[in-house]
């Protein structure tokens, strides 16, 4: 991933002089990196306010004052001292977790990256192929299956999807598995009948389970622009998302959709994910991340 | 699709039009709501600041504060601009003049290549005749060619694919193939890929090269964000496309991506995609595109019609009628045909610049056979009943409903409504503004 912002340094020197067109330039930047309007002008404004009446003018505490500004935004609520994501699944047996998202933004490689992730934590992993409509699903799921000698309970196409989590909530119980991690099919947040499935899903989950989804995350392709704000609400109300998982951050946009997120539906972004590999997954780190965007220098 | 820009522009106009006359005041705000509207559409910010620098500059030499209806002349100027930039004209398909024509598919991962791979296919196939057949040159994703080949037994269409062989391999191998069966047609289904991939783009490149294909489309995703305009000139620096196949439209995405890379790249779009089913693919229309993004379908052409076809003495002597209470069957279906001059209901209902139109109509049930009934009522009537509707008695409805082939609830209906409607109209002229057409 990308640092967010080219350089303020550079717009520092630029506008020496104007300070409004330093202003205006740092806002350019976070918009070109899929900020949207509302949180930008945010984060400028109280960053403006806060120098102005402190009357900083040095570059190196205003570049502070923004990095602080997205950090706080970014942090989840409330932080959680020493958490290295392990902790997702101190809960009881098992603990399962939904990924949801809409087409194309890399649900099933999130899988198996999850899987491997907590496999090699010593974890055990059952794998569920809840896409039942794409042609083809449960092969490529099941290909991750056998790389990592992972069980995966499925059924044949276009079969309930519902039905499938139900045997393999059943298969986990009985096989005391730590977690349960349902790939489900991508669809389009604008198709009530594809979103009521998805609902469906989540009541078999609690019947079954006696408790919700303990993990009900949103796989984000990180190109997506200002409609993920859209997808993610959208989720949010018929789901009740517990986190966000920002994949494909290898290319070269920046991720800022997940400040937006963050700021405007106090979505925390849980798991980044970068890259063809099966380990290229991490837990998401907001120090790190702002670190990435504002680097020093 | 495209309704999140649309709204936007509907607000912004329906506020100035409202107010009527414009200040440059109103002006800067509208610029100032236009720009958020684009970016927030994801179009990309470099355009939309040349774009609003040209409509601010149009917009200024030609007085159009000055001008009777300032907020129509600042709409064709936007119109224009979005027209231009989304690139004109329709674009068919042209085919090879020695078949088989080769179409190659390219783009990021999870854009929907292989989906629109089997489109385009089946689109190609149904419009114009032509035996279409797929390669399966994806050898990286697990079960890639399973999809294809899965999706185009389900439409009946021939696949080529190969285990363990390089994707050139495959497609050289598959065009051969494909040739010797007989195929018009054949689409290549390449791996998704990053655009900074320098390996993979490579073996783009080299296929582009060693193949030769008709026709290059990148598959882009219409919620990509502003990466989308460098995406596009990567792939356009390496592959040099011919257009763009823009997916997963039936989201409520701003769809800006496409303007910002028509604007840069000059590539235009050339086909939609809009849902999972394999007919949901079509031609791009930029001008159809374009009146859906200002959001009033046709703004333009219905204030000419309106102009067109509204009499404005008659408007006045309506108004007088109004005023005086004499209002009757003669004007109002004087009126009624001059505003059906312009379009079937559903059409007029399109090009106007109302707010979430389709959900305001979606309950109201207001089709064309309807008018056509209260016309034959009307036209059932004797001069005296029109002019004089309180005369109407039973026998007289009766009558009426045997002349237009109703019922007598029918005539009942429309003289309610009618008596209804003098009554509004009535109480509209105490406010002293007269009565005048809502548009």
């Amino acid at each position: 991933m990308e640092r967010l912002i080219k350089s303020i340094n550079l717009i520092w020197n630029k506008f020496r002089r104007n300070n409004e067109g330093f202003w205006e330039e740092l806002e350019e930047q976070f918009i070109l990196n899929d900020v949207s309007a509302a949180t930008t002008s945010m984060i400028i404004g109280d960053v403006r306010n806060h120098a102005s009446m402190e009357n900083i003018n040095d570059i190196e505490k205003i570049k502070e004052l923004i990095k602080d500004r997205v950090k706080k935004i970014l942090m989840p609520v409330p932080p959680v001292p020493g958490d290295n994501g392990m902790n997702l699944l101190q809960g009881l047996k098992p603990s399962v977790w939904m990924l949801v998202g809409v087409n194309g933004t890399g649900k099933t490689s999130t899988v198996a990256k999850l899987a491997n992730l907590y496999k090699n934590n010593g974890k055990s992993v059952l794998l569920t192929a809840a896409d039942t409509f794409r042609a083809a699903a449960y092969e490529q799921i099941n290909h991750y299956a056998e790389l990592l000698g992972l069980p995966v309970v499925h059924h044949q196409r276009f079969s309930d999807p519902g039905a499938v989590v139900y045997d393999s909530i059943e298969k986990a119980v009985a096989k005391n598995i730590d977690l349960v991690l349902v790939d489900t099919a991508g669809r389009m947040h604008t198709s009530y009948n594809l979103m009521e499935e998805l609902k469906k899903i989540k009541k078999v989950i609690l019947k079954k389970l006696n408790r919700e989804p303990d993990e009900i995350l949103m796989v984000i392709d990180s190109t997506t622009g200002q409609n993920a704000k859209a997808q993610v609400s959208i989720f949010h109300n018929a789901l009740g998302l517990s986190g966000i998982i920002l994949t494909k951050t290898d290319g070269t946009s920046k991720g800022g959709i997940i400040i937006t997120i963050k700021n405007e539906l106090k979505i925390p972004v849980k798991f980044i994910t970068s890259g063809e590999k099966l380990e290229n997954i991490a837990f998401f780190d907001p120090q790190k991340f702002t670190d990435m965007l504002f680097p020093s220098g | 699709m495209f309704e999140f820009l649309t709204e936007k522009f509907e607000d912004i106009f329906y506020r100035i039009r409202n107010r009527g006359k414009l200040s440059p005041g109103d002006l800067d705000e509208a610029m100032r709501e236009i720009r958020l509207a684009l970016l927030e559409a994801d179009v990309n910010f470099k355009v939309v600041k040349e774009f609003i620098g040209k409509i601010k500059i149009r917009a200024l030499g030609q007085d159009i504060l000055e001008s009777l209806s300032p907020s129509q002349q600042v709409i064709k100027i936007v119109n224009e601009e979005i027209i231009s930039i989304l690139g004109g004209g329709i674009s068919d398909v042209s085919f090879a003049p020695r078949p088989p024509t080769i179409f190659m598919l390219a783009g990021l991962q999870g854009t929907g290549k292989t989906t629109a791979t089997i489109k385009l296919a089946n689109f190609i196939r149904n419009k114009y005749g032509r035996k279409v057949s797929v390669i399966a040159a994806d050898i990286y994703r697990p079960a890639a060619s399973l999809q294809l080949s899965d999706l185009a037994k389900q439409i009946n269409i021939e696949v080529y694919s190969k285990k363990d062989k390089k994707p050139l391999e495959i497609i050289i191998e598959g065009i051969d193939f494909l040739k010797k069966s007989g195929s018009d047609v054949i689409i290549i289904d390449t791996a998704g890929r990053l655009h900074i991939d320098p390996e993979m783009m490579h073996e783009l490149k080299d296929i582009k090269r060693n193949v030769r294909p008709h026709q290059v489309l990148l598959v882009l995703d219409a919620m990509t964000g502003q990466e989308a305009v460098n995406i596009a000139k990567t792939f356009n620096d390496d592959i040099e496309f011919d257009g763009i196949i823009l997916t997963k439209l039936d989201s409520d995405t701003r769809g800006g991506a496409a303007l910002s890379i028509n604007h840069v790249i000059k590539k235009p779009v050339r086909f939609i995609s809009t849902g999972e089913k394999t007919d949901e693919f079509d031609i791009f229309h930029a001008d159809r595109i374009a009146s859906r993004i200002l959001g009033m379908g046709d703004v333009l052409t219905f204030i000419e019609k309106a102009e067109k076809v509204i009499d404005e003495k008659k408007a006045k002597e309506i108004e007088k009628k109004i005023l005086a209470n004499e209002l009757n069957f003669v004007d109002f279906v004087d009126q009624m045909k001059s505003i059906r001059k312009m379009g079937s209901i559903e059409k007029i209902i399109s090009m106007l610049p109302i707010k979430n139109k389709t959900k305001m109509f979606s309950n109201i049930n207001i089709d064309d056979s309807q008018l056509n009934r209260i016309e034959a009522i009307i036209n059932s009537m004797t001069d005296e009943e029109k002019v004089k509707p309180y005369i109407i008695n039973g026998s007289r409805k009766k009558r009426i409903a045997a002349g237009s082939g109703t019922a007598v609830s029918d005539v009942n209906k429309l003289l309610k409504q009618f008596s209804m409607a003098q009554q509004t109209m009535k109480q509209f002229s105490k406010f002293g503004k007269g009565f005048s057409l809502p548009f």
